[in-house]
């Protein structure tokens, strides 16, 4: 059998690597999500919401989200080239050093070794380690397609390309420091400066980890369980390259009506707009492929995943560019709008299609069958009855922060104390806590099938094997 | 030629592509003097509001207080004058923030005596009931650490006198943030205070 030729150890390691970070990350969120209304938690330097909201952001949009990427490209990669790793020991080196740097990483935030500039918080010298990690991941995913014998690349791949170059230009450039000693540097931007590039890093990050990667996933891992051919190449082609030119545009709209010069706002604003059309080619693209035969939505749980996936994104892509809009930056900006905003995204569509990408993928590279489809159809409802909760909660507590902080009486004084404000949200972020709750236990029971599923006996065409 | 078979130059595509975006709304603009405009009047940090402000950085006060007061009738009436671009040129990094849990802090310095933040400091909530911010009472418990200040101040070209480095002896880290924050907004707000003077025009009140 020529599946056996292909190195799966890695896929698993990254695999089991993206569900430790999860399960951190995501606890680290409860606590957070708590200490929002019970101060008392803060209880140690270490443990102030300050330093544990940056660990929670890097270690899942990092830890989790990048560990999985690792995982599923490692994977996508042999199946679309048809050739095993070029590099295998060095797919193992990068295995082992991703996760040593990842743990340095959540220390020294920990430790409040921290730039301040968001999803960019890691000192210099675990930048350097992250450049580092980063040649070796793309030596192997270039060895490979240079190598590979499948002449044609599939979109997935233009989708891993777009992600390898797309992280480094945006890494390197943006973590431009001055070191002042091992533990402390300054930007290489002042001012104004520093709050453009931030932003084009900020925004374009999220770019490059949770869309181009996830649409990587979703373009293969669609076709493959549901056996149905995507829709439209074409379709696929147009979105891809209008995408990749129009998102780099775009990151001032995080700083609207911020003292950048106006330009550099309008001009994001614009952008965004015209954003929402290669982002719905995806979504058409995933919808039309699924057109011959909705009925798996019924039958085959992994299409929920997916559709579900996608159609956060295509929500997410529709809500991004109208808070961009200036009226409604005034109204959003700062709230917890943005909270609700961000993790429909990574709760809905990055950590959904993840999902489902290992539930067809880990039974694969173990030789078996998923442990229970019950406990996935659980997992899903959960998560995505926590999300919504989430989500929701936040959009309503935003909308009120919104509509409170700009409110004047007839004299043009204002009507509410910031802290009258801050009381009346209290029950949102109650909610929001009890919608991470709902969501972590989904969670651990995707944990637990995958790691039963792991266990495993190996399935041959003879039948099952002790 | 079919670029889809070729990923190299697929890759090299890729990153034409994201470089023009990249180009005009970035990084032309860094070689731009009007994105960093000195203004006079408005003074870099001195030894202990640059310690302060680091220990601003290094405790994520960012994660919930903004910086930056947008050109809004409401948000000017509750935090003062908005913010002009020549106000950040010292600040490395920037923190105008992303997000208001806590009120801004652009225009905060001169609004509360000092006593105010060392109270509010130590325990927000004997202030504010409600309040959901951390107490950070042990900042006073702990000596500044002045081992790299002046590498600090000489990396970013600031000016300073030994007597400055000196009197950071003895200093805590909560002295070094209130420094800090006290510093916060007051060169705009002094220089309007004279241009309002000059002109015979009364200054915007501020109100909480």
């Amino acid at each position: 059998m020529k599946d056996d030729t292909y190195e799966y150890s890695v896929v698993k390691g990254f695999a089991f690597s993206a569900i430790f970070w999860l399960l951190i990350g995501l606890v680290v969120g409860l606590l957070i999500a708590f200490q929002m209304f019970i101060p008392k938690l803060n209880l140690t330097p270490w443990l102030t919401y300050g330093r544990l909201r940056v660990v929670h952001t890097n270690g899942l949009g990092f830890g989790f989200t990048l560990a999985a990427i690792f995982s599923c490209t490692y994977y996508i990669l042999q199946r679309l080239t048809r050739i095993p790793l070029v590099f295998p020991k060095l797919a193992t080196f990068h295995l082992y050093f991703f996760n040593v740097v990842i743990a340095l990483a959540a220390l020294s935030l920990f430790a409040g070794m921290n730039t301040s500039r968001e999803y960019a918080e890691l000192e210099w010298p675990i930048d350097i380690l992250v450049v580092i990690m980063w040649v070796v991941f793309a030596v192997n995913v270039f060895a490979s397609l240079i190598k590979r014998k499948e002449e044609q690349m599939y979109i997935s791949l233009w989708f891993i390309i777009a992600m390898t170059v797309g992280v480094a230009v945006l890494y390197i450039l943006n973590n431009l420091e001055m070191p002042v000693s091992w533990f402390k540097s300054y930007s290489a931007y002042a001012g104004a400066n520093d709050a453009n590039v931030e932003w084009w890093y900020g925004h374009n990050i999220v770019g490059s980890v949770f869309t181009f990667p996830i649409l990587a996933m979703f373009y293969y891992f669609l076709p493959k369980s549901t056996n149905l051919p995507i829709y439209s190449h074409r379709l696929s082609i147009v979105a891809f390259w209008s995408l990749l030119f129009a998102y780099l545009w775009t990151g001032a709209h995080h700083l609207v009506y911020s003292p950048l010069p106006e330009w550099i706002q309008t001009t994001a604003i614009a952008f965004s707009i015209f954003m929402i059309a290669p982002s719905w080619g995806s979504v058409v693209n995933g919808y039309y492929t699924m057109k011959d035969d909705w009925g798996q939505i019924k039958s085959n749980y992994l299409v929920k995943f997916f559709i579900l996936g996608i159609t956060f994104y295509g929500l997410q892509t529709v809500q991004g560019p109208a808070q961009a809009l200036r009226s409604l930056s005034a109204l959003f900006h700062y709230t917890d709008w943005l909270p609700g905003h961000v993790h429909m995204g990574t709760m809905g569509w990055v950590t959904m299609t993840i999902s489902a990408s290992f539930y067809y993928m880990i039974p694969k590279v173990y030789k078996t069958e998923l442990h229970s489809i019950s406990i996935a159809n659980a997992h899903f409802w959960l998560v995505l009855i926590g999300q919504l909760i989430f989500s929701i909660t936040m959009w309503i507590a935003g909308i009120q922060e919104g509509s409170l902080w700009s409110a004047l009486n007839p004299d043009g004084s204002l009507a509410y104390s910031f802290m009258e404000v801050l009381a009346s949200i209290y029950p949102y972020y109650m909610m929001r806590a009890l919608g991470g709750i709902l969501y972590f236990i989904g969670i651990v029971l995707f944990a637990y099938n995958i790691i039963m599923t792991a266990k495993q006996p190996v399935i041959t065409a003879q039948g099952r094997t002790a | 030629m079919n670029i889809y078979r070729k990923p190299v130059i697929f890759a090299l595509a890729a990153a034409a592509v994201i470089s023009v975006g990249t180009l005009v709304t970035t990084f032309i603009p860094v070689f731009m003097p009007s994105m960093t405009p000195v203004m006079e009047g408005i003074k870099p940090y001195n030894p202990l509001q640059l310690e302060g402000r680091d220990i601003y950085v290094r405790e994520g006060c960012n994660n919930c207080h903004t910086q930056t007061v947008r050109p809004l009738k409401a948000e000017m009436a509750r935090y003062g004058d908005y913010s002009r671009i020549s106000e950040f040129t010292y600040d490395r990094p920037f923190l105008w923030g992303s997000k208001r849990t806590g009120p801004d802090l652009a225009r905060v310095g001169g609004k509360y005596p000092d006593s105010w933040h060392y109270r509010h400091m130590k325990d927000p909530q004997a202030m504010f009931a409600k309040s959901n911010m951390p107490s950070y009472a042990w900042l006073a418990d702990r000596p500044l650490d002045t081992t790299y200040t002046e590498r600090k101040m000489k990396t970013l070209g600031f000016p300073y006198s030994p007597d400055d480095l000196k009197s950071l002896q003895g200093k805590n880290e909560m002295d070094a943030l209130v420094a800090y924050l006290q510093k916060l907004g007051r060169d705009f707000k002094e220089l309007s205070k004279k241009t309002a003077t000059a002109s015979g025009k009364q200054q915007e009140g501020y109100h909480d």
